[in-house]
C-alpha cells in the first residue's frame, strides 16, 4: 500500500473544522511531526555514525605506526614490549594476547556453569517472588562498577590466593579470571534466560505427555532449542571479557609473561592501553603503537559481538 | 570539526574562570609553575606558604609529568618547569631553536629506595646484583641465586616489581642500573603507583621493588645499597640523598628561561632558602643542601 498520511490526511482535516484553527494545527503539529521524526532518525543512525566514528578515529591515530614501524612478525609473533627502550624498542604484543586469551578463557570456565545454571533455574524452576528476586540480583550484580571488582582482586582475592596456594603473589590468571567471570556472568545470564523463554510451551508439553521428567524435559528438549542463543549469550561474555580493562589491569599483576599456569601473572591488551597511553608523547611511535593495539582490540570485539548478533538471530528464524 | 570546537570551548572557560580569579583584590603577577608529578605536592606546598611571603605574586602549579613541564618551556609558556629529570640534549637543541634558554637550578632530591618484605634476610645488594635481577637476560630468579633463603617465599622465586615503562622513576631506575641502554627483564610486575609497588612488597615475601624515599612504611625495610666503587653500603636517607652518597638519588629540578629575575627569582631564592628547603624536607624527600629546620 502507497503511505502517505500528510497527504492523505490534509484534505480531509482541512473540511472537517474552522480553517484558522486547522491552520495552525497543521502548521505545528506538521513541524512537530518533521521535528520528531529527524530526530528519531538521528537517534537511530547515530550509533552507525559512532562507531565509523570511532573506528576512523583509532585507525587515524594508529596509521602511522602501521605504514612505519609496523611489522607483522614482530606485532603479533613477538613477546618483546618494550615501547620506551631507550637503546631497542620492541612492539612485540604475544605476551598480551596470551594474557588477555587465558584470563578470558578461565573467566568462561568459571562463567558458563554459573551463568547457564542461574539462567535454567529462573527461566525453569523458580515461580513467584524467588524468580523476580533473583532477577534483580542478577542485574544489581551487573551494576557493580569494575574498579571495586579489581579492588576486590587486589585487596581480598590476593593474600586469599597466596595463602591457599602457598604461591609467590596472588595477582595472576586465577584471581582476574575468577573475577572476570563474575563479572561477566550476570549479562550471560540475563540473555541465556530470554533464550530458554524464547523456547515455545508446546516443546515442554509435548516431552511431558511422552512421560519425560523435568530434568529430562531441560537436558533433551529446551536447551538443545535454546542452542543458538545460549551459543549467543556465552560470545557475549567473550567480548565483555577480552573488552574489560580495569579490573584486569589491578588483578593480573601487571606482568608481560606468557602464562605456563593459572598461578602466572600476565597483563591485558585493554590494561597496557590504559596504563601507558596517560604519559605517552602524542604522536610517537610508543602512541601510535597503543592505538594499533586499540585497532586489533576493535576488530576483535566486532567480530566476537557480530557473530554472536548472528547466532542470535538465528534462533529467533528457526 | 567537533575536535576544534572542544579544546576552543574549553580554553574559553579556562579563560573566564582566569578573569574571574584575578578580577578581586589588587594586580597580582602571576608565575606559571608546571611538570613533573614527583614535584607536584611539594610545588605546590611551596606556593602555598609563599602567599605569606609576597602576597603580589601568585604561583599557579600544575603536574602532568616531566614531560609536560619541558614540552611548555620548549613552548615558552611556563615560567618555572618542574622536572625529575634532566632536559635531554633534543629538547635543549628545541627550545634553542624556539629562543628559550633553560637554566636548571637542582631544588631537592628525590632517593630511589629499594624495597624489600621485611622478613627478606638480604639485607644488603649491590648495583651489580640489582642489574642481574632486573635487567633483561639478568641471571638471578631466585633468592638462592643470592645465596639467601626468605622465609615464607615458596620456591624461593624472587618477584619483580616494577613501574609502568612512562614513569621517570622508571626511566631513572633503568638508567642507573642498567645502564643507558639497558633494559628490564620481560615478567615484571608493573605497579601504576609509587605507593603501589610498596603495598605489595609489603604483602608479597618473595618481592623485591623500588620507589620514592617518602612512600617507606614500618611494614617494609630498605636494601642498603653497595656502591660500585664498594666501599660498604649506604642506607636510603634524607642525608644520604643530600650529600650524594646514596647511588639511586636523582636529583629534583625546576627550569627557568634565562637567568631568574624580578619575581620568578625571588621564589626560586625562597625556595632554596632555609625555609623553602625546610618543606621540600617535610614532604619527605632530601632538600638540596643541609639545612637545620624547626
Amino acid at each position: 500500500m502507497p503511505a502517505d498520511p500528510v497527504g492523505a490526511s490534509k484534505p480531509r482535516a482541512l473540511q472537517a473544522a474552522d480553517p484558522a484553527a486547522d491552520f495552525d494545527r497543521l502548521n505545528r503539529d506538521w513541524y512537530i511531526d518533521k521535528a520528531v521524526q529527524i530526530a528519531v532518525f538521528i537517534g537511530g543512525i547515530s550509533a552507525i555514525v559512532f562507531i565509523i566514528g570511532i573506528f576512523v578515529f583509532i585507525s587515524k591515530e594508529g596509521f602511522g605506526f602501521l605504514l612505519g614501524e609496523f611489522s607483522f612478525k614482530e606485532f603479533f609473533l613477538s613477546p618483546n614490549w618494550r615501547p620506551t627502550s631507550e637503546g631497542n624498542p620492541t612492539y612485540g604484543i604475544l605476551a598480551l594476547i596470551a594474557g588477555t586469551a587465558s584470563v578470558t578463557g578461565l573467566a568462561m570456565l568459571v562463567a558458563i556453569p554459573f551463568s547457564l545454571g542461574a539462567a535454567v533455574f529462573i527461566a525453569e524452576f523458580a515461580s513467584g517472588k524467588t524468580r523476580e528476586y533473583l532477577k534483580v540480583t542478577v542485574e544489581l550484580l551487573a551494576a557493580i562498577p569494575s574498579v571495586v571488582w579489581g579492588f576486590i582482586g587486589l585487596a581480598i582475592m590476593n593474600p586469599i590466593i597466596i595463602q591457599t596456594f602457598n604461591v609467590p603473589i596472588g595477582l595472576n590468571v586465577l584471581n582476574a579470571g575468577v573475577i572476570l567471570g563474575l563479572m561477566a556472568a550476570p549479562i550471560m545470564t540475563s540473555i541465556a534466560e530470554d533464550a530458554l523463554k524464547a523456547v515455545p510451551d508446546r516443546y515442554r508439553e509435548a516431552a511431558e505427555a511422552m512421560g519425560a521428567t523435568r530434568w529430562q524435559v531441560i537436558y533433551k528438549v529446551v536447551l538443545p532449542a535454546a542452542r543458538n542463543g545460549l551459543l549467543g549469550a556465552v560470545l557475549l561474555g567473550v567480548g565483555r571479557g577480552f573488552g574489560e580493562t580495569m579490573a584486569v589491569l589491578m588483578a593480573t599483576g601487571h606482568s608481560i609473561n606468557i602464562p605456563t599456569s593459572i598461578f602466572d601473572s600476565v597483563r591485558a591488551l585493554t590494561a597496557t592501553i590504559a596504563a601507558e597511553l596517560g604519559e605517552t608523547a602524542v604522536g610517537s611511535d610508543h602512541y601510535e603503537a597503543l592505538f594499533t593495539i586499540g585497532i586489533f582490540l576493535f576488530v576483535v570485539t566486532f567480530i566476537i559481538n557480530l557473530t554472536a548478533d548472528l547466532v542470535v538471530r538465528g534462533v529467533r528464524r528457526g | 570539526m567537533s575536535n576544534r570546537f572542544l579544546p576552543n570551548v574549553f580554553l574559553a572557560a579556562l579563560a573566564g574562570a582566569g578573569l574571574l580569579a584575578c578580577g578581586g583584590g589588587q594586580q597580582r603577577e602571576v608565575i606559571q609553575n608546571k611538570g613533573s608529578d614527583t614535584l607536584v605536592n611539594v610545588a605546590q606546598a611551596w606556593a602555598e606558604a609563599y602567599k605569606d611571603v609576597d602576597p603580589s605574586v601568585a604561583v599557579a602549579v600544575s603536574g602532568g609529568g616531566s614531560g609536560t613541564g619541558i614540552a611548555a618551556m620548549i613552548n615558552g609558556t611556563v615560567d618555572i618547569a618542574n622536572s625529575s629529570r634532566t632536559m635531554k640534549d633534543r629538547e635543549l637543541d628545541l627550545a634553542r631553536q624556539t629562543g628559550q634558554d633553560p637554566r636548571e637550578h637542582v631544588v631537592g632530591y628525590d632517593a630511589l629506595a629499594v624495597y624489600l618484605h621485611a622478613a627478606n634476610p638480604a639485607g644488603e645488594l649491590s648495583i651489580a646484583q640489582l642489574a642481574e635481577i632486573y635487567g633483561d637476560g639478568g641471571s638471578y630468579t631466585h633468592w638462592t641465586d643470592l645465596g639467601v633463603e626468605v622465609p615464607g617465599c615458596q620456591d624461593q622465586e624472587i618477584v619483580v616489581v616494577s613501574r609502568q615503562n612512562n614513569s621517570g622513576t622508571y626511566a631513572y631506575f633503568r638508567e642507573t642500573v642498567l645502564g643507558k641502554r639497558g633494559d628490564f627483564r620481560l615478567g615484571t610486575r608493573d605497579m601504576h603507583g609509587s605507593k603501589d609497588v610498596v603495598d605489595l612488597v609489603e604483602k608479597t615475601p618473595c618481592a623485591i621493588g623500588y620507589s620514592g624515599l617518602a612512600y617507606a612504611t614500618d611494614h617494609v625495610q630498605m636494601a642498603c645499597i653497595i656502591k660500585p666503587e664498594g666501599e660498604g653500603c649506604v642506607t636510603p636517607t634524607v642525608a644520604t640523598a643530600s650529600d650524594g652518597s646514596y647511588p639511586i638519588a636523582r636529583p629534583l629540578l625546576m627550569y627557568t628561561n634565562g637567568e631568574p629575575s624580578g619575581k620568578v627569582g625571588e621564589y626560586l631564592n625562597w625556595i632554596k632558602s632555609d625555609a623553602g628547603q625546610c618543606i621540600i624536607l617535610a614532604k619527605g624527600y632530601a632538600p638540596a643542601r643541609q639545612v637545620t629546620c624547626g
